[in-house]
This record gives structure tokens, C-alpha cells and sequence, in this order.
């Protein structure tokens, strides 16, 4: 009897830890998201059940399709473009270059450049009359405003990468650094040479590493938003016109009804592809 | 030979690049120190003053200061918007320690149920991005009339998952043997937290700071979507409203902006790497 009464006692000290923080997270996060799966069904005044009208709605919804269109392409085209500069960088690094430490830091220092001070370097490069038009015009090609064009889109990725490079240079380096070197030595001895070795000792390994970078690249992307805010406000040209961009302009207009559905669609796109990119990497083991 | 040309070259490359990254912090650096004069003339065409294209030098010819008393004596609304960030940036970390570190330990080293199916609920959060989140914390925001208040900003940021799952790692690694031997010699779970987890935890707590502090000092989208009064906006949002006309003042307001950053990345990089690396270890 007493064993079981310190037992249990024990187990609220145990649950005590991580009370406040769950508490602040079901309070701001979780109890709401229910609330606004709940409204998902409901229409904007909340007054009545309107079943799937709002995801049809969005669906039929011509911004919607374009941000969520844009979206998607961004991170189809940046996410891979990422991961395989910042492996080949990791490796060359790894590799034992002398300096290489310094180099990793230079790399890291975009993380700390707040994006409050690219925003002026980025109108100066792509201002019509920026930098970046006076080397195009040396080249005899038209210059414009950049931002203003389709190219808006391929400034988005550029900036990018540069922002994310160095942070995933380091979880490569994290990855590889955990792969035993007596693997190599028996696979040289073997008379593997350096693609080899890379092709059937590297990349297996780094599966898991795999994961976990394309879930925190897959979230970063959604950031860019801040620099294409800040340079372009609320509506930018329609090739960078973003979701973050719609979710911002629906809770201007207070359309809760859409921003709830979307919402919901989203989170759950996210939590498929977690899932998904767990379960394939599972099974790599 | 051939090997040693290959990898000079290799390191060359390297380094090329390394100098194309970390251009932007000499250039605003540099555009800091310049004149108005000096500006206007290499800048000319962008702000509409003259024809042709922006051009740039490595290193401005007459270096002033101006630029910087202007804007740290003429601008109170500047001082405003630092304080206001310096404010928000450091009650998200308090609350973050408060409410993150004894989480993370708890989901480290106790026994709590339903320990994996919550801790896996943490991570799907943490990669939420806040347009998930939004509408959820505003409603509970708006319920508590907290709206229009830095409360807004920094209530739903110290409860952030990530520096939880940071930590986490961290804690993780303290081997078990040293807690029962130190709850063989009488310690409570309350000073095992405190004498063994923290102390041995430490560089996991500093390395979760120093990712947030990253992060707090860039909040864009939270206090543009919380804050209609634009006297609580922090330091972030105060440059996209300079207009190109005072591009001395930018220049200033963007390194003031991107000091404490750097600092804090330099005194914190080995931390930094160790936080970034952490959550590439497979669980």
C-alpha cells in the first residue's frame, strides 16, 4: 500500500515538469486548432453548419490555387537544389581541409544577418538601376526591375539557399562525422575509389540524416516569406505570391471561414508528409 | 601532383564563396560609413538622382560617423522599436527557460505517460509554420484581450516546442548511472534537476538560446499580424519603412539591426553547431 502511494506521488513530481509547458502549448496551439477545425465546417460567422463549403470554396478560389501552386514549386525546386550544394559542400569539408572550420562559420553567417538588413541589399541589387542591371546591361542584355518579373521567383530561391546553406552544411557534417571510418579503410582496401566510397558508404548511411534535413529545410522554406514581405508587401509579383502572402491578406479581411479550412489543409499535408518521409525512413534500417 | 592541384583549386572555390556569403555584412558595413555625398554618388541611379547604374566601392573614401548620430540622436522612434525588441526578444527566452527546460527534462530522464505519443506531438508542431498556427493563437488571443499587446508576441513564442526538442538531445545523452547514483545518495528528483540535469545539460540550454535569439530577433510575421500600433513594433519591421530617399540612415539601421545578432552568433557559434547538429541524431 505504501509502496503504491510513494509510487504514485513520485509520478506527479514527474508530471509536474512538464505541466507549464503543456499547458502554454494547449492553450495557444492545440485547444484552438480544434476550435478552428471546428469553424472549418462553420460559415464565417460561425452561425451555422456549412460541411465542406469552405474547402470546396478555397478550392475553387483562384488565389488560393496560384499561392498554394507557388508555394509548392518553390519548395519542389529549392529543397533538393539545398540539400544536394550543401552535401557536396559538407563533403569537400569534411574531407579534411585545412581552415575548413572557418569556412564552416563563414557559411553560418547568414543565420545571423536579420532579414530586416538583406531587405535594403536586395532592393539596391534588383532595382531596376541596382547592381544587378548594370552587370546584365555590361553584358548587353535589357536591364529591369527584377522584382517585378517572373526572375522574382528564382530571387526567392537564391536567397534561399543562401540563408540555409551553412545550417545544413553543419547537419550533413553531423551526419557524416557519425559514419565510422573503418568502413572506408575496409572498402578501400577493397580497392573502392572516392566515388565508390561515397555512392555505397556515404549515401546509405546518411539516410537517416535525410530525413531530419528535409523536414527543417521543408520548414524553413516557409521563412522566405519574410524577405519576400518586406521587399514586395502585400502583393508582390504573381510569380512569388505565396500562401503566407493569402493567409495574411484573409486575416486582414477577417475571412476566417477560408483561413480556417486552409489551415486545416495545410496542417495536414505537413503532417502527411512527416509521416510519410518517417515511414520511408524506417525502412532504410 | 595532380591531387595537391585539384584540392588547391578546391579550396579556392571554397573560399570564393565563402567571401560571395558574408558580402552583405561588409557592404552594409561599408554603405554605413559613407557620406551622403559618397552615397548619392554611387547610388545615384537607384534613388532616381542620375542616369545610368548603381555602382559600389570596396571602401568608402571619406568614412563618417554622421550617419550614426542622425539616427541614434535625431530618430527616438528607432530607439523605441531596439527597446521594443531587446524587450520581446528577451522575455521569449525567459519564458522558454521557465517552461522549456524542466519539459525537456521531463521528456528526457522521467516517467511520464503517454511520454512518446506527446513528445512526437511536440516535433509535429514544432514544424508548423506560424500560418498554421496563426489563426489558433489568435483566437486565444483575442480571448484574453491580449491582442495589440507585446504579451501577443512573446506568450506564444516562449511556449515554442523547438527549444524542447533542443534540449531534449541534450539531456538525453547524460547517462543514467550518475541520476541513480546520486538518487542512491539521497537526491531528490527536484535536485537531481537541478544539480546534475542543468550543470550537465548546460551547453544543450545555451545552444536552444542561441537558435532563439536568432529567431526572436527576426520576428516579422507575428508582430505584423498582433500589432496594429506601431509604437510596440520591434527593430524588424522599423527598416521596410525607411524610404530609399535616407539611404544613409538604412545603412545604419541595418547594422544597429544586425550587431546584437552577430554577437551573439560569434560568443555562441560552437553552441550554435552543437544545437544544429543535435537534431541530426537519429533517435
Amino acid at each position: 500500500m505504501l509502496m503504491k502511494f510513494d509510487h504514485k506521488k513520485n509520478h506527479l513530481t514527474d508530471i509536474a515538469f512538464v505541466v507549464p509547458s503543456l499547458l502554454g502549448v494547449s492553450l495557444f496551439v492545440l485547444i484552438p486548432f480544434i476550435d478552428v477545425i471546428r469553424r472549418s465546417f462553420m460559415n464565417v460567422a460561425g452561425t451555422a453548419f456549412v460541411f465542406l463549403n469552405n474547402y470546396l470554396a478555397i478550392f475553387r478560389n483562384a488565389a488560393f490555387m496560384m499561392a498554394f501552386t507557388n508555394t509548392l514549386k518553390f519548395m519542389v525546386i529549392c529543397i533538393p537544389i539545398l540539400l544536394a550544394f550543401s552535401l557536396l559542400i559538407a563533403t569537400f569539408l569534411n574531407a579534411g581541409i585545412r581552415g575548413a572550420n572557418y569556412l564552416k562559420t563563414a557559411y553560418l553567417v547568414p543565420m545571423a544577418i536579420p532579414v530586416a538588413s538583406v531587405v535594403l541589399i536586395w532592393r539596391l541589387l534588383f532595382h531596376e538601376n541596382g547592381f544587378f542591371s548594370g552587370f546584365v546591361n555590361m553584358l548587353g542584355l535589357q536591364p529591369q526591375d527584377w522584382m517585378d518579373t517572373s526572375y522574382a521567383f528564382w530571387i526567392l530561391v537564391f536567397s534561399y539557399v543562401w540563408k540555409n546553406l551553412g545550417y545544413n552544411i553543419v547537419l550533413w557534417m553531423a551526419g557524416l562525422t557519425a559514419i565510422p571510418d573503418t568502413l572506408y579503410e575496409a572498402a578501400r582496401a577493397d580497392g573502392a575509389n572516392n566515388f565508390q566510397c561515397f555512392w555505397y558508404i556515404t549515401m546509405p548511411n546518411l539516410m537517416s540524416t535525410l530525413y531530419t534535413i528535409t523536414v527543417l529545410a521543408f520548414l524553413n522554406s516557409f521563412k522566405v516569406f519574410r524577405e519576400a514581405y518586406l521587399v514586395a508587401g502585400d502583393y508582390p509579383h504573381e510569380s512569388m505570391y505565396l500562401l503566407q502572402h493569402l493567409f495574411n491578406n484573409w486575416f486582414r479581411e477577417l475571412s476566417l471561414d477560408k483561413m480556417s479550412a486552409a489551415a486545416v489543409i495545410v496542417a495536414l499535408l505537413i503532417l502527411l508528409l512527416i509521416l510519410g518521409l518517417q515511414r520511408s525512413w524506417d525502412q532504410t534500417d | 601532383m595532380k591531387h595537391k592541384i585539384f584540392k588547391r583549386l578546391l579550396i579556392l572555390l571554397l573560399l570564393i564563396l565563402a567571401v560571395i556569403i558574408c558580402f552583405p555584412v561588409l557592404f552594409l558595413i561599408v554603405g554605413s560609413l559613407m557620406g551622403n555625398d559618397e552615397l548619392n554618388h554611387y547610388l545615384g541611379a537607384v534613388l532616381g538622382r542620375s542616369d545610368g547604374f548603381a555602382s559600389w566601392a570596396l571602401l568608402p573614401t571619406w568614412p563618417t560617423f554622421k550617419a550614426y548620430v542622425q539616427l541614434l540622436l535625431d530618430s527616438p522612434e528607432f530607439f523605441v522599436m531596439f527597446w521594443n525588441s531587446i524587450k520581446m526578444t528577451g522575455a521569449i527566452l525567459i519564458g522558454q527557460v521557465l517552461t522549456g527546460v524542466p519539459a525537456a527534462w521531463g521528456f528526457a530522464k522521467l516517467n511520464i505517460p503517454h511520454k512518446k505519443l506527446l513528445f512526437n506531438l511536440y516535433i509535429i508542431l514544432m514544424l508548423m509554420p506560424f500560418q498554421v498556427t496563426m489563426l489558433s493563437n489568435y483566437l486565444t488571443l483575442d480571448r484574453m484581450n491580449l491582442m495589440n499587446t507585446s504579451w501577443a508576441i512573446i506568450l506564444p513564442a516562449a511556449f515554442s516546442t523547438f527549444p524542447v526538442f533542443i534540449m531534449y538531445h541534450f539531456f538525453r545523452n547524460i547517462p543514467d548511472v550518475i541520476i541513480e547514483s546520486a538518487k542512491l545518495d539521497g537526491a531528490n528528483k527536484i535536485q537531481v534537476f537541478f544539480y546534475i540535469g542543468i550543470p550537465l545539460g548546460s551547453s544543450g540550454i545555451v545552444s536552444s538560446l542561441v537558435l532563439s535569439f536568432l529567431d526572436a530577433w527576426n520576428l516579422i510575421e507575428q508582430p505584423l499580424t498582433f500589432l496594429k500600433d506601431k509604437t510596440l513594433w520591434p527593430l524588424s519591421l522599423y527598416l521596410p519603412n525607411i524610404s530609399m530617399e535616407n539611404a544613409g540612415l538604412a545603412f545604419v539601421a541595418s547594422v544597429i539591426t544586425l550587431i546584437p545578432s552577430l554577437l551573439v552568433f560569434l560568443a555562441g557559434q560552437n553552441y550554435l553547431e552543437q544545437g544544429i547538429a543535435a537534431s541530426a541524431v537519429k533517435e
